[in-house]
């Protein structure tokens, strides 16, 4: 378990995590989402203690992370999968962590061996792609069987089997007990991970819910229509805050009303519908939405599509 | 690290090979030379001539001990491992200090002996390592090349950088003592002796010149140096952000 305190951290005179306050529980997949610059590393950081806040406090199991007796097995954590010696082979740089914390060969070649590294494991590092790299973190925050696992945008550099096994690797580790916390930017990918969300943006907590919570709250009522009778459909519907858009395939995107609202108003005028389907935001749309007013580093990407 | 073994395999030669080779040339060309060069050429110069070269590599060494945790991002594994990060300064200062002096002492004293023997035939720089001061001076030559280490690994904890680090060092050592000579004289005297490279110095000196520590005074200042410059290395460690 994680708990974050109204955790803040500047560095000079940038604010880079404003006042967080989060739990993360054991036993789910929680997702840690927000756009690039959010301070989703900054966070994590903190919570390993390599950076200290400027104000509140975060615990790892109830206690700071440098308190605890053998921190690898509380959290095992890959933040920048660069934090290697480059001259060192895999094998060694883990052997080194194991010794810090009495941990046996044999489990260094075990967590070699889960993430596939075992062709390379004597190789320098510093020759490594960048897949083999996300490997090896992902080898080292697993050393310890650390009841809480963090990952900082694990699926980066991986091929789709890659992200794969990722996936199903982070559901076992949850399925386990383990409280797992998996920052990214890949709004599908976490989609399919996640059983939870918390949202940052610019430093400050946007969201603390579910997958599903957060893709109804912040989605917009969409419902698309067909019908032989549009134009009166449209005189039918429309109201303070409906609006619509035309969508292909002569059908019509109403916004504001729910598709049992369309329904039953096409039935009292006789109308009748060939389609009437609820659009569910992707997270990704959902996720967008959201953060709009939060992007740290937002391209002026509406004039360059138009 | 590579790079380790080769470094402390260069350092050991190079304790040795300096003697040596002075020796040699020494030897070839004392028929040669005025009584005033004769004069100014102290056995134990030459049988330490080495340790002037190995304080560099040591101190080379010494910083990369450190910086190079993190110029490769190896320190943020480091300190996930041990946040508690002071005893991971301990591990390394001690493991060096003792490798180092592990490696240097039996180099100094190949050099003694080494330069001596060949040197045999001329009576005017043999010595005694019996005699009064030699045997410390030899031992003193390692323990001031071991504590150069120290001494570099605390300053490439505090600059956390190998460029940095070895500027620094190259600064303390090598560019202070020669600046003082652009102070007046009396400065100069009284102020020279007590920098950092200076005092250490004394640990190996047979004979006390004028305007220097002795070796125990000189020994103790250079160590409390390094002691200041590790409490640095330990407060800066500790507070600042990875």
């Amino acid at each position: 378990m994680i708990e974050a305190r109204n955790l803040t951290k500047d560095y000079g005179r940038k604010r880079a995590v404003d006042g967080l306050s989060f739990t993360v529980q054991p036993g789910i997949v929680t997702g840690f989402l927000g756009p690039n610059g959010s301070g989703k590393s900054t966070t994590m950081r903190l919570i390993l203690g390599l950076d200290a806040p400027t104000r509140g406090d975060v615990t790892v199991n109830g206690r700071h992370y440098r308190e605890h007796a053998a921190p690898l097995h509380e959290v095992g954590a890959l933040l920048e999968a660069r934090s290697v010696h480059t001259g060192r082979s895999a094998y060694n740089h883990l052997l080194a962590l194991a010794q810090t914390h009495g941990i046996p060969k044999s489990r260094v070649s075990e967590v070699i061996d889960v993430v596939g590294l075992h062709e390379v494991a004597r190789k320098r590092s510093g020759q490594f792609s960048l897949g083999m790299g996300q490997r090896l973190g992902i080898a080292q925050a697993l050393l310890g069987d650390p009841k809480t696992v963090m990952l900082d945008e694990p699926v980066n550099g991986l091929d789709p089997e890659g992200i794969h096994w990722v996936r199903n690797l982070l559901k076992g580790l949850a399925a386990e007990g383990r409280t797992v916390f998996v920052s990214s930017h890949l709004m599908t990918e976490m989609a399919l991970t996640a059983d939870h969300l918390i949202v940052i943006g610019r430093g400050k907590l946007i969201a603390d819910t579910s997958v599903d919570d957060f893709v109804a709250r912040a989605s917009q009522k969409v419902v698309v229509v067909r019908s032989p009778e549009l134009e009166r459909l449209r005189v039918e519907l429309g109201g303070p805050g409906v609006t619509f858009t035309d969508a292909e395939r002569g059908a019509l995107e109403v916004h504001g009303l729910t598709p049992e609202q369309v329904g039953d108003a096409a039935a009292a005028v006789g109308i009748a519908l060939h389609e009437l389907s609820p659009q569910q935001a992707s997270l990704e749309e959902a996720f967008m939405n959201l953060t709009r007013d939060e992007l740290e580093f937002a391209a002026e990407l509406e004039e360059a599509v138009v | 690290m590579r790079s380790t073994k080769w470094s402390l395999f260069a350092g050991f030669l190079l304790t040795i090979a300096f003697p040596v080779i002075f020796s040699i040339v020494t030897r070839s060309h004392w028929g040669s030379m005025s009584p005033s060069e004769r004069a100014d050429r102290h056995p134990l110069d030459i049988a330490l001539a080495g340790v002037n070269v190995a304080q560099l590599a040591v101190a080379v060494l010494g910083v990369l001990l450190i910086s190079a945790e993190y110029s490769t991002g190896s320190i943020r594994s480091t300190f996930t491992a041990v946040p508690r990060r002071l005893p991971v300064l301990w591990a390394k200062l001690l493991d060096y200090a003792v490798v180092s002096f592990v490696l240097i002492l039996p180099a100094v004293l190949a050099s003694f002996f080494a330069s001596q023997a060949i040197l045999h035939n001329v009576p005017e720089l043999q010595i005694s390592f019996t005699q009064p001061g030699v045997a410390r001076s030899v031992i003193g030559g390692a323990l001031y090349v071991t504590l150069v280490g120290i001494f570099a690994l605390a300053i490439g904890a505090i600059v956390r950088n190998t460029a940095g680090g070895i500027a620094t060092f190259a600064a303390i050592f090598f560019v202070l003592p020669p600046l003082m000579f652009t102070l007046p004289t009396s400065w100069n005297n009284a102020i020279s002796q007590y920098l950092p490279s200076e005092a250490g110095r004394q640990i190996f000196a047979l004979h006390h010149a004028s305007h220097t520590l002795t070796p125990l005074t000189g020994g103790l200042i250079f160590v409390a140096y390094c002691a200041a410059a590790i409490v640095i290395a330990a407060v800066l460690l500790v507070r600042r952000d990875v």
